[in-house]
């Protein structure tokens, strides 16, 4: 008994070597490629969302190397796995950088992941492209931020519904999850609504814990407050997990979009796979992009993805057109700076123009945010978007909102300040 | 502009008898004309004009375009952006003269349509339906009618009521008079009351939500019955809320039921600390998927039969997954609950990995049957059929169950083997066996609870994850082995959390619920059903 | 001297301070002082890590303190932990002073974004360092003592005092992520600048963390191998092996058992405080339950009741968790970290370390036996 016992044991821990010495070999590669790190979890709770992005930056490094690489050098992706763990996602991030030596970081998704690697960033000096919405409030010069800004997002989101044509909504609900993009989010909101004239009174805000799964009260709550006479809607940060038994509750209490429209800004094509839309046409989202969207650019980079994924099926969705554009403008930064040397790719960024997927061109700004246009879509029976409304030029993303106390004076430009949150009162940087 | 005459068009229309030929003599041509050249912007706005000029032109195949439009099979094309629409035969029409063309141009496209659309296009069927033969659809209609609350529906409105002889949609069609006429600016103080006495009696949220709209030159007698009537229907509504509550407690008390009892076998009966008892939920959620995704594939018309399958695959496929782990691992860990727990913990993290790596890390859609959606109502109590069905469902296992152990052979050996494993071992029980089919049912058991929960919750490898500690707190609050214990454990901690959470909100009174919980266990270590013994330590 | 008194009888205990102070002196050293050129120089990443690891060590140290010697098997230590952690946090956060990117004097980022106007009170006293570090093991062994105190009195034992610390950790968890708590909500206090004064990325800060945190685990094992060998340890120990009857005996369990813990979560608290400032955040998802079943494993992979190989279990566990989430292996980890769990409970109960030290002792008893001397009794792990 004993003897087998220390045969296993020996076993596992062959196995484990083995398994250690494959990893190594599997760092050791040429040297004259070019590496770019890809740092999105593949497991944990966020694997959800970003193993979708890991695949993205795959496919667009072979389509690149494809076309012959950059300045003549073929680019290999690095993919690590954070493994939705806030600290390791630091600890990865100077992994990739400094024993991977990797040229450009794309990746992370909560903000809480690029809170944890920023610190990283700034001090091994490397780029960051962060191809999910969120909440602002930031600006880092080792950061390109490629995801809408709250002003390319929830503002125009608002405008529409409030308008004729999307209902002439006059009360509201501000529901998510309780993070720091719902909050902000929802303080942004709230004060712009106060602005428009919205009584006080007409607006309610919920928050719920992450993952929260019985909405059976909240929706209640909601119908409830939707009966006070006026056109009401909910304006829904919720997040991830939550979304899915969020919407069944919805779906089965009867509320239809023409009586109470939830428009959200967490739920795309992505999240939507895991859900039966039939009950939900009409419930919108607000994007920079749908996969539903018709123009050249998009159905061929439709077709090449889902023949790269081998999936027919396979949705697009928003954070995976950030880092499309991400990904376009990097290699165009390196081939105007003529070289991979980080400090002259940061410089070369701002101003570099590349083709969205939406039939614009985006541009990147000083503030290392880009122009992005905004969409508003109505879900769809099969589980795509109508695109309903959308703004008919590109918006800048504003990385200090104008609705908040602490930053309206602040102001991000890294070209001609050089400086990412310069207060226009006191005309200092940082003070 | 023409009310009259539009009015009395579509009185007139109605009178005719719908669909006949009359009509067709008496339609304004040029209110026809006017909508669809409004549709042909296929702006949203200029859509819903269009709807309410179509609508209104008395044209009989209005009705058609309008439905046309509702389920995109409104066309626009041709060389200059006309409307056409598909019929239900498939042919295309002309939207304007009703006839079937021949070669329609290639490049049509369905006109768009947004919420304000859909509101325009229901409010409109809402007012040509409401004569229509089926009473069904008569009350569709006097519900968009009472949601439209449009004045130009009143003499439709009023013969249609005179003429009505069902009383369900005689009420339905009051209602809407009643809302209608509410906000009428013209409309007379006996109008106004006789329309406040009939909301309030309904005393309905729909109801609530039109008498908040009073108009502000409303006074006297009007105003005081509107705000009296208000009142009432808040009053009744309340005390449905507190109904609603409790309901809402049962409901989540047997989703937390139906995810523990597997474990209140496991662990209850058996003292295995099974951490993977979530992973044999999921497993049984993704089950449900693949006879599903069969089911869509091969016989899409059977859907609604998908859990009939469902159900068994899902006991068999986690109970044999359950079987296999006792016996490969747990089988070594007997009388060290600690190490089971340990090594279930392992077992659960491959489970997810393996599920990742089978079907991706996303959701899975897994549909609702149309027996299973929806809600009903009972008076100011609204129960979504899902709800209920797990309800039932959760029920139903947990009578199984217990005839289960008290009745069957493998119940009895159960029993005998917790109660005195040695003993029983020597009067021939083969105690392995039983071990191995206990573990089996109680993952079962958590299969079935993972066909209920894809019903109202993602089906992703996170999913057994968060049911895992509330099923633990469920089965040491309830009393570890006592599967009344289980229920009223998992009956009270869902209504505590349902209680809590409108003063509390969700957060907030959960963190409550937890504090109380470990309190409570501090109190009474064993549960509140403790199984009584003479050993100083079970 | 004590230590030498400690370690008279404690071969592994020998060896394993030394390899510890060793490490103190000279990974910074390789770290200062050799030229990156040199294959000897450590990395500021490999520095990181390593003070990462001995954190864990000393966290899975605490944890083997109460598991192997007194049988509490806590499914909440990760919450004693992270307690810790977050009071090193807000000090950090207090020291950030205007460089914040609102610039306020006082309030931290997080704070000015969510419109609070001012500190709450429990951030109070946290710009002192000696104030922050008496937090550090204040709070994690306060609440480690009300805990116990009740939770040992009313004799929760076994199986349900693992559960309920599970609880414990849950509750704490959700009661972070709350925004209204003041704590930062999900992103947590991240972004520090400066520590004592000194910037914490700088190399020599690094450096000093790092050996702080060889230290502390030397101290810390130091701490536990005083307790264990003590009377009081001895009564642990029998605890762990036979409550009922240690009671009986006349020794009051619910004492000794909430010494213990809180002695452990006071450790538990330090190894946070010093992992804090390694890895630049600490954040609500250190609360998680399956944080601190993890630190268990690392406990049962090294060798419960060893010490020693406790903390060697957290090195070799994080160390494989490091290399398998690079690279082609990423997304098998979790099955590698799975199947790690099911083997060293099945074929491995006494850890590595046990093993290691079974070998030893038959091999050193059948040397004895060919001189006649009675093989030395080999310690049963009782459950």
């Amino acid at each position: 008994m004993l003897k087998r016992r220390n045969v296993l044991a020996g076993i596992a821990a062959t196995a484990l070597a083995g398994g250690a010495l494959l990893a190594g070999a599997s760092l050791a590669q040429a040297q004259d490629t070019i590496k770019v790190g890809v740092l999105h979890s593949l497991s944990g709770t966020m694997a959800i969302s970003e193993t979708t992005l890991k695949d993205t930056m795959l496919f667009l490094i072979e389509e690149q190397n494809k076309k012959g690489g950059v300045l003549g050098k073929k680019l290999e992706a690095v993919v690590v796995d954070p493994a939705s763990n806030w600290p390791l996602f630091a600890e990865k991030a100077r992994e990739l950088i400094t024993q991977h030596k990797v040229s450009a970081v794309f990746g992370c998704w909560t903000s809480v992941s690029r809170k944890s690697v920023l610190p990283v960033f700034k001090e091994l000096n490397n780029i960051l492209f962060y191809p999910v919405q969120y909440e602002g409030e930031e600006s880092e010069r080792n950061v390109f931020y490629t995801g809408a800004a709250p002003n390319q997002q929830a503002i125009p989101a608002v405008d529409y519904l409030m308008s004729k044509e999307g209902g002439d909504v006059k009360r509201w609900v501000l529901a998510g999850t309780d993070y720091v993009y719902p909050r902000t989010t929802n303080r942004i909101l709230e004060a712009y609504l106060l602005a428009k004239g919205v009584a006080k009174e007409d607006i309610m805000i919920n928050y719920t814990p992450f993952g929260h799964s019985d909405w059976q009260t909240i929706v209640s709550d909601i119908v409830k407050f939707g009966s006070g006479g006026k056109k009401t809607a909910v304006v829904s940060t919720i997040n991830g997990d939550a979304n899915v038994p969020f919407y069944k509750e919805l779906a089965n209490k009867g509320v239809k979009a023409t009586d109470i429209p939830v428009v959200a800004f967490s739920v795309g094509e992505e999240e939507l796979a895991g859900l039966d839309t039939k009950d939900l046409v009409g419930h919108l989202s607000a994007w920079n992009y749908f996969q539903s969207v018709k123009n050249p650019a998009n159905d061929e980079f439709i077709k090449k993805w889902q023949a790269y994924t081998k999936n027919p099926k396979r949705v697009t969705n928003d954070p995976m057109e950030a880092h499309v554009i991400g990904f376009a403008m990097w290699v165009k930064a390196v081939e105007k700076a003529g070289t991979f040397d980080v400090d002259k790719v940061i410089d070369a960024l701002p101003g570099i123009e590349a083709p969205n997927l939406t039939g614009g061109i985006s541009k990147m700004l000083p503030n290392h945010h880009i122009t992005k246009p905004v969409l508003i879509g109505e879900i769809r029976a099969d589980g795509q978007y109508d695109v309903v409304w959308q703004t008919k030029d590109l918006v800048p993303g504003d990385a200090w909102t104008d609705y908040l106390e602490g930053s309206k004076d602040l102001e991000a430009d890294w070209v001609g300040k050089k400086c990412g949150n310069f207060n226009t009162k006191t005309g200092k940087c940082g003070s | 502009m023409h009310r009259f005459t539009r009015i009395a068009l579509l009185i007139a229309a109605l009178a005719g008898g719908w669909l006949t030929g009359p009509a067709t003599a008496r339609a304004a041509p040029e209110d026809l004309a006017a909508g669809l050249a409004l549709m042909a912007k296929d702006s949203f706005n200029d859509t819903a004009a269009g709807i309410d000029a179509i609508a209104r032109s008395g044209a009989p195949h209005a009705a058609a375009l309008i439905e046309a439009l509702q389920d995109r099979r409104l066309l626009i094309g041709g060389s200059n952006q006309k409307i056409y629409y598909r019929d239900a035969a498939g042919s295309v029409r002309d939207a304007a003269t009703n006839e079937v063309v021949a070669a329609p141009p290639a490049d049509l496209s369905a006109a768009r349509m947004n919420n304000r659309v859909r509101t325009a296009a229901s409010a409109a069927m809402g007012a040509l339906s409401l004569m229509n033969p089926d009473p069904a659809r008569r009350i569709q209609a006097a519900q968009a009618v009472m949601k439209s609350r449009d004045e130009t529906a009143l003499p439709v409105l009023d013969a249609a009521i005179a003429a009505e002889k069902d009383a369900t949609v005689r009420t339905e069609l009051q209602l809407a008079w009643a809302a209608v006429t509410f906000v009428k600016k013209d409309a007379t103080e006996a109008q106004r009351l006789e329309a406040i006495a009939l909301l309030r009696n309904s005393g309905t949220r729909d109801a609530l939500s039109i008498l908040r709209t009073l108009p502000a030159d409303t006074a006297g007698p009007a105003r005081e019955a509107a705000t009296s009537a208000i009142s009432s229907i808040e009053q009744r509504l309340q005390l449905w809320g507190y109904v609603q509550n409790i309901w809402y407690g049962v409901s989540l008390g047997s989703v937390l039921l139906i995810a523990a009892i597997g474990l209140a076998i496991t662990f209850g009966v058996m003292g295995v600390i099974n951490m993977a008892h979530g992973e044999m939920v999921m497993l049984g959620a993704y089950s449900t998927f693949i006879v599903q995704e069969f089911f869509r594939g091969y016989a899409p018309g059977l859907f609604d039969y998908s859990l009939a399958i469902a159900i068994p695959l899902a006991f068999l496929v986690a109970g044999g997954v359950g079987v296999a782990i006792e016996r490969g691992v747990i089988r070594h860990l007997y009388g060290r609950p600690l190490e089971t727990l340990l090594a279930t913990w392992g077992i659960s993290l491959i489970l997810q990995q393996a599920v990742r790596t089978t079907f991706g890390p996303t959701n899975r859609e897994v549909g609702t049957p149309q027996f299973m959606s929806g809600a009903m109502e009972i008076g100011g109590l609204v129960i979504t059929w899902n709800r209920l069905y797990i309800v039932i469902f959760a029920a139903l296992i947990f009578v199984g169950l217990l005839l289960a152990l008290r009745y069957t052979p493998l119940g009895l050996h159960m029993r005998a083997v917790t109660q005195n494993r040695r003993m029983a071992s020597s009067m021939g029980i083969r105690t392995g066996r039983v071990d191995a089919l206990t573990f089996g049912l109680g993952s079962g058991i958590a299969g079935l609870a993972g066909v209920a929960l894809s019903q109202i919750d993602n089906v992703s490898p996170n999913l057994g994850q968060s049911y895992i500690i509330d099923s633990f707190l469920v089965v040491v609050f309830g009393g570890v082995g006592n599967l009344w214990g289980t229920l009223v454990g998992a009956l009270s901690i869902g209504m505590a959390n349902k209680l809590l959470e409108p003063y509390a909100g969700a957060v907030l009174g959960k963190i409550i619920l937890l504090v109380a919980i470990i309190f409570f266990i501090q109190k009474r270590p064993r549960g509140l059903f403790a199984l009584k013994g003479r050993a100083v330590e079970a | 001297m004590i230590t030498r008194a400690l370690l008279a009888d404690d071969r592994t205990g020998k060896w394993f301070l030394a390899i510890v102070l060793g490490l103190a002196i000279v990974v910074p050293i390789l770290h200062l002082a050799v030229p990156e050129t040199s294959p000897f120089h450590i990395s500021t990443a490999t520095l990181a890590l390593l003070g990462k690891y001995l954190c864990f060590a000393l966290l899975a140290l605490s944890l083997d303190l109460v598991w192997g010697y007194c049988g509490i098997l806590s499914l909440g230590h990760g919450a004693f932990f992270a307690l810790g952690g977050y009071a090193m946090g807000m000090y950090l956060m207090r020291q950030i002073g205007t460089r914040g990117v609102y610039a306020h004097p006082v309030l931290p980022d997080f704070m000015v974004f969510l419109n609070w106007k001012e500190l709450p009170w429990y951030w109070y006293g946290f710009e002192n360092a000696w104030f922050a570090f008496l937090m550090v093991m204040a709070v994690p062994g306060l609440l480690a003592f009300v805990f116990g105190w009740f939770a040992f009195r009313s004799r929760v034992t076994g199986v349900y005092l693992s559960i309920i610390t599970q609880a414990l950790t849950y509750a704490l968890m959700l009661a972070f992520f709350r925004n209204d708590m003041g704590f930062g909500g999900n992103n947590g206090l991240t972004d520090f600048k400066d520590i004592l004064g000194f910037p914490v990325q700088a190399n020599t800060t690094r450096a000093a963390l790092f050996a702080a945190s060889a230290v502390a685990l030397a101290l810390g094992y130091l701490a536990a191998r005083a307790i264990v060998s003590s009377r009081l340890g001895k009564v642990l120990v029998s605890i762990r092996d036979a409550e009922s009857r240690t009671r009986f005996l006349g020794y009051r369990v619910e004492h000794y058992k909430t010494f213990v813990f809180t002695v452990s979560a006071i450790m538990a608290g330090v190894a946070g405080a010093l992992y804090v400032p390694q890895v630049g955040i600490i954040n609500p998802s250190e609360f998680l339950p399956a944080n601190s079943i993890e630190v268990v494993i690392w406990v049962a992979v090294g060798g419960r009741g060893t010490l020693a190989g406790a903390a060697l279990g957290a090195v070799l566990v994080n160390y494989a968790k490091t290399t398998f989430t690079t690279g082609l292996l990423a997304p098998y980890w979790l099955f590698a970290l799975g199947a790690l769990f099911v083997v060293t409970t099945i074929w491995l109960p006494k850890g590595i370390l046990g093993k290691f030290n079974d070998l030893w002792e038959r091999w050193r008893s059948s040397r004895a036996e060919k001189t006649e001397t009675k093989p030395a009794p080999v310690p049963q792990l009782a459950e």
